[in-house]
């Protein structure tokens, strides 16, 4: 079965389902638009159970000819990088469904359809092998997201979809001349092909900075990261979720798949600035989360500084090898920016659909406005403060694992950025917890929190299908870890000794 | 033996599960029924494998349960390192926690989260016992946070009351700053040992001392000696150290038996746990000794001056945790790991008495907890007075009750220590005893003698609590009497620990104190002796002057010496240091930063400043087109006119 093909396409052609079926009258396309988000989750499903973590070869391949006469293959295929970021994402698009089911009134046909095509898009990001197809995906996935801000998103959502787009767009043109630059000089758009290429300094230099460009921006990192804020509190919660969850991921994917294996040289050399700007978003983001007054935004800010791991474990693995002669911390480092994705993907999500929940209710997000949820919400209340706990990173949630692994990997490239990196330790701990006790615990301070209403069965459900899988890495990482490990020591094979020389 | 461990550690998971999840589906009493019959069969297991491991020759016993996961090529694994160290751990843990069950159901009768505070309680015991019981690194890292998650959760159970949600959260916090050099310290660990599994890491103690790792370019740290600080860090944190003890005395917002299980008796000592099975490491580093020892010590000293102003009883209790945890501290650094164990041992009982005493004094007041407030009460609460009696003299260490022989055996082997800074730290705890004793006299005569200050409703309703509150009063005053003579012989003096506890020769001072050592009995009457015997006399005698003599004293000499009440009633200004002081700092930079750096550089000037210049300029090229002809045809001739003329002169 071309499973890959399945996701990607199936959403989208379910998205356009939904999309004409809004026009029949009392017709309800939730149920449509459930059924295609449950249906793809079930074809990704045999992606992680047939996966042969024995080999770092890319696996579901899938070879079509497209545009021959510039190489332009339709070419998708995974590895243990990219394949459990499908999973995550078929996973979270069930919950942006349930999560729409009563909030969105305005035109909620097209609200779902955005969301599944979306996730078709997204899909392909993942999976797609072809540079230009990569580009495609890319891009496309760029259009539904700027919809679903700029319709149902909030007051300022025209200004905050707008600095989404401009952004990104900004990063990616950049990218398009890297890839036209690297077909040229290798006659091939496979983006396997590229990591072979042996390019001058200068050369990489100037790919990496063009590379670096796109990817930061999706990550983000300092100092190109204040789209998100924007964009997190306009988008609605579906919107934030995905944001999230899943299009943060692309630019750390993006970092794997392109930055290092094409440009190891170029990588080893402005590692000092990859470091440097993840630990500034460890620590200078999270004293900003820390002050925030938006719940939406503080989250935004705690995405930054939790991304700050995995650009940090990521880029580490030059100096670990300097230090220790050997790759094994560094795999440590980079398998751990790997969990870090998923479990911020899950972590995340789960915090601004507790915030989502709210909002229906209250009508805002003001921290000032909240005060002793638990007394009117009490389920509620214990689910944001499981979430709130496991992006502090208690240990036995997902929260704890990347941060573990990440520390203890650049341990081995230098003590003291071990030492920076673990100040998340406490930031964390101290924004999330403020959060939960100024919004959930102590007395009921306003009429508006009396009178709130406990949380559905539909809301139960979606938190508690996000409960699960943060207990179960948390508890049990080797589940995720083991697609990882073969993938990450074949590539920190290929691109430590590549940039060493 | 796996199973068994496996139920031990479980059990209590599975009750506050079950608590927690199911709770609306069931009554109160299937809620303490569970729970209590969980914790009791751990119990009853955990003692067996103590039994096992002193007279059934068990040795030691390793037993991997799971991979947690592999980071690259390294394994992290989740299993039972069980020793009599850890045996003993776990059946204090379990006794504990088993009366702090029974003693709950009294308590918390009247409070509608009856069935939260058991799931809490159990969920305690089993992280509790996931530390103790732990075989690696990683693991006692969870338990560790896990256990400071539960005391987060109990400190701040009652959900409306401002002071407790903020003490709950300063705990978290404060713990996670101890967490923070705990997490740095592990993956030292791991750099130099290449594995997170105590037997591997230990086994290669010598060959970390002999690494180093260069902190600056010109400090180099042996790796025996950074392990041993960062590790401690933590261990501030967790068990109430100086400058992170400050969370312990607001956690006295939670309910009293969770200061009694959580806030004295068990977490609070995970950290005396950790360092005396790091033994093998500490052991390496005389300079990461000097530091435990040093801190400690004036930990002991100087915090319990604290206690002696407060009029809150169960902060009094708690700044005397503080103290006595600074003595175990202190023994730890003097090398005498087993009799800083010991005296955990011995406090864990008469602190838990003490705390519950103190909470069965609160119900009978109607919760109320300030100690100007009380007085009078031992004619109605005979029971509740007689323990505390036993608590308190064994807490202050009066021959032949528990305190005595570990407290002592402690001051001994720091008199007899080689670990730099001994000298200081020996009077630091010698003149802790007059400080225990001031304060401790002073809780029992302002609370239980003299006039009943409180009103005459309350003092009308005064009687002794049910049998569920001094039940296990009186299980935990047989263990504060007699538990130090029973266990001081083979503890300190006979190798219990064997080789769980690694000193280098020559520097256990036990060892050195054994020779004088010729059985309990004889160390009982030389009590009688000793300087601190002294101390103690003459605590009590000044006590009962300032209380039952001639009560109008103490406000006299607070009067006379106000510069010394005022320190000591600031709690030498700690709190404002780092609430008002690092807390507020990070606060305020983290707005400038907000403020000034995101919203005004990043967004202000470079991103809407981009989109001005861009629409700014725009404005300005429009004017060009202005779909005139004439003028398009005007600068076309212009134009025309520049370059004839640049080439007919150039």
């Amino acid at each position: 079965m071309p499973y890959l093909s399945l996701v990607i396409w199936i959403p989208i052609l379910g998205g356009l389902v939904v999309f004409a079926a809004a026009r029949i009258p009392k017709l309800d396309v939730r149920w449509i638009a459930l059924f295609f988000a449950v249906l793809v989750f079930g074809l990704s499903i045999p992606l992680y159970t047939e996966f042969n973590i024995h080999t770092a070869a890319m696996q579901f391949t899938e070879k079509l000819p497209w545009i021959s006469a510039y190489h332009v293959n339709y070419f998708l295929g995974v590895d243990g990088i990219a394949m459990p970021m499908i999973l995550l994402t078929t996973f979270t698009t069930i919950l942006v469904v349930l999560a729409g089911w009563k909030v969105i009134q305005y035109r909620l046909g097209q609200y779902l359809a955005a969301f599944l095509i979306m996730e078709g898009l997204m899909n392909g990001v993942f999976a797609a092998l072809n540079a230009m197809l990569f580009y495609l995906f890319w891009e496309a996935m760029l259009i539904p997201m700027f919809l679903i801000i700029g319709i149902w998103g909030g007051p300022r959502r025209i200004y905050a979809a707008i600095k989404f787009f401009l952004y990104t767009f900004i990063g990616s043109v950049l990218m398009l001349v890297a890839f036209i630059w690297l077909y040229l000089y290798s006659g091939s758009f496979n983006i396997i092909d590229f990591s072979h290429l042996q390019l001058t300094p200068t050369t990489q230099i100037l790919l990496f900075l063009a590379f670096f460009m796109a990817f930061a921006v999706k990550v983000p990192m300092v100092p190109v990261h204040t789209w998100l804020p924007d964009a997190h509190v306009e988008a609605p919660t579906g919107g934030s979720v995905i944001l999230a969850a899943i299009m943060l991921k692309m630019g750390a994917y993006g970092f794997l798949r392109f930055s290092l294996p094409v440009t190891p040289w170029a990588s080893m050399r402005l590692q000092w600035l990859m470091m440097g700007l993840s630990l500034v978003a460890i620590i200078y983001i999270g004293l900003v989360a820390l002050m925030q007054k938006d719940m939406k935004k503080l989250i935004a800010y705690s995405s930054i500084t939790h991304m700050g791991f995995v650009t940090l474990g990521f880029f580490s693995v030059f100096m670990i090898w300097a230090n220790t002669h050997s790759l094994d911390a560094g795999r440590l480092a980079v398998e751990g920016g790997l969990v870090q994705m998923i479990s911020h993907g899950l972590v995340s999500g789960a915090l601004f659909l507790c915030v989502g929940v709210l909002y229906e209710r209250m009508h805002t997000r003001a921290i000032g406005e909240y005060g002793g949820v638990i007394n009117t919400m009490p389920k509620f209340g214990y689910f944001f403060l499981f979430f709130a706990l496991a992006n502090s990173g208690l240990p036995f949630t997902s929260g704890f694992v990347g941060e573990f692994m990440v520390t203890l990997g650049v341990f081995h490239a230098n003590f003291w950025i071990a030492v920076l990196a673990a100040v998340a330790l406490i930031t964390a701990a101290s924004y999330s917890l403020w959060l939960v006790k100024r919004v959930v615990f102590g007395k009921v301070t306003s009429s508006r929190v009396a009178a709130l209403k406990i949380i559905s069965p539909r809301e139960i459900l979606i938190l508690a299908l996000l409960v699960l899988p943060t207990l179960l890495i948390g508890i049990y990482p080797e589940i995720i870890l083991r697609v990882m490990h073969a993938s990450v020591t074949h590539l920190l094979l290929q691109v430590v000794p590549a940039a060493m020389g | 033996m796996e199973a068994i461990l496996l139920v031990i550690l479980l059990g209590p998971l599975a009750a506050s599960a079950v608590i927690l999840l199911g709770g609306e589906y069931f009554g109160r009493r299937v809620a303490h029924t569970l729970a209590i019959s969980a914790v009791f069969i751990s119990f009853v297991l955990s003692l067996y494998v103590l039994y096992q491991g002193i007279w059934g020759g068990m040795g030691r016993i390793e037993q991997t349960l799971y991979v947690w996961g592999f980071g690259g090529p390294y394994q992290f694994t989740l299993g039972f390192l069980i020793d009599r160290l850890s045996a003993l751990m776990m059946a204090i843990v379990t006794f504990v926690s088993f009366a702090v069950h029974v003693y709950t159901i009294g308590y918390m009768a009247d409070d509608s989260g009856y069935k939260r505070f058991f799931g809490y309680i159990a969920l305690f015991t089993f992280s509790m016992l996931l530390l103790v019981m732990a075989d690696n690194f990683l693991q006692l890292f969870i338990g560790w946070e896990l256990v400071g998650l539960v005391s987060y959760l109990l400190i701040g159970f009652y959900l409306k009351k401002e002071s407790a949600i903020f003490a709950g959260l300063k705990a978290f916090i404060v713990n996670r700053v101890g967490d923070f050099g705990f997490f740095i310290g592990i993956a030292t660990v791991l750099y130099f040992a290449g594995s997170l599994n105590y037997e591997t890491v230990f086994s290669q103690a010598g060959l970390i001392a002999g690494k180093h790792i260069w902190i600056t370019s010109h400090l180099a740290v042996s790796g025996a000696t950074l392990i041993g600080i960062l590790l401690f860090v933590g261990a501030m944190g967790k068990s109430a150290q100086i400058p992170l003890h400050i969370w312990l005395p607001d956690s006295m917002e939670g309910p009293t038996p969770i200061s009694a299980l959580i806030h004295a008796a068990t977490m609070v000592t995970a950290g005396v746990y950790m360092v005396a099975r790091m033994s093998p490491i500490y052991s390496h580093s005389l300079l990461a000794m000097t530091l435990v020892m040093v801190v400690g010590a004036s930990g002991a000293f100087f915090l319990g001056l604290v206690g002696i102003v407060q009029t809150d009883i169960k902060r009094v209790i708690a700044y005397s945790t503080i103290s006595q945890l600074g003595y175990m501290t202190a023994a730890l650094g003097a090398g005498a790991y087993a009799g800083g164990i010991f005296h955990l041992m011995t406090h864990a009982s008469f602190k838990a008495l003490l705390f519950l005493g103190a909470g069965s004094v609160i119900i009978a007041l109607h919760h109320e907890q300030d100690m100007r407030k009380m007085g009078g009460l031992w004619k109605r609460m005979p029971i509740t007075y007689i323990t505390f009696w036993a608590g308190s003299l064994a807490l202050i260490g009066f021959p032949g009750f528990a305190g005595y022989f570990s407290k002592d055996a402690i001051i001994d082997a720091i008199a007899h220590s080689v670990t730099p800074g001994a000298g200081y730290a020996y009077w630091m705890v010698l003149l802790g005893v007059l400080v225990t004793t001031l304060y401790t006299f002073r809780m029992i005569f302002l609370t239980f003698h003299g006039k009943p200050r409180m009103d005459a409703h309350t003092w009308e309703h005064v009687k002794e609590s049910p049998w569920v509150v001094t039940f296990p009063l009186i299980l935990l005053a047989i263990p504060s009497v007699f538990l130090g003579g029973i266990a001081l012989g083979p503890l300190d003096y006979g190798n219990f620990f064997g080789t769980s506890i690694v000193n280098r020769i020559g520097d256990n001072p036990l060892s050195l104190g054994a020779a004088d050592f010729h059985g309990a009995w004889q160390f009982f009457l030389q009590g009688f002796t000793t300087p601190a015997f002294y101390l103690i006399l003459t605590g009590i005698a000044i006590t009962w002057v300032c209380y039952i003599w001639k009560p109008g004293l103490p406000a006299a000499l607070r009067r006379r010496f106000w510069p010394i009440a005022v320190v000591l009633e600031r709690k030498f200004f700690f709190d404002e240091i780092f609430i008002g002081g690092i807390a507020r700092s990070g606060r305020e930079l983290g707005t400038f930063l907000w403020r000034f750096i995101d919203a005004g550089i990043i967004d202000g000037l470079v991103v809407n400043g981009t989109a001005r210049l861009v629409g700014a300029s725009s404005r300005v090229i429009r004017r060009l087109q202005t779909g005139y002809l004439y003028h398009y045809a005007f600068v076309m001739v212009v134009g025309l006119a520049v370059m004839v003329g640049w080439l007919i002169w150039r």
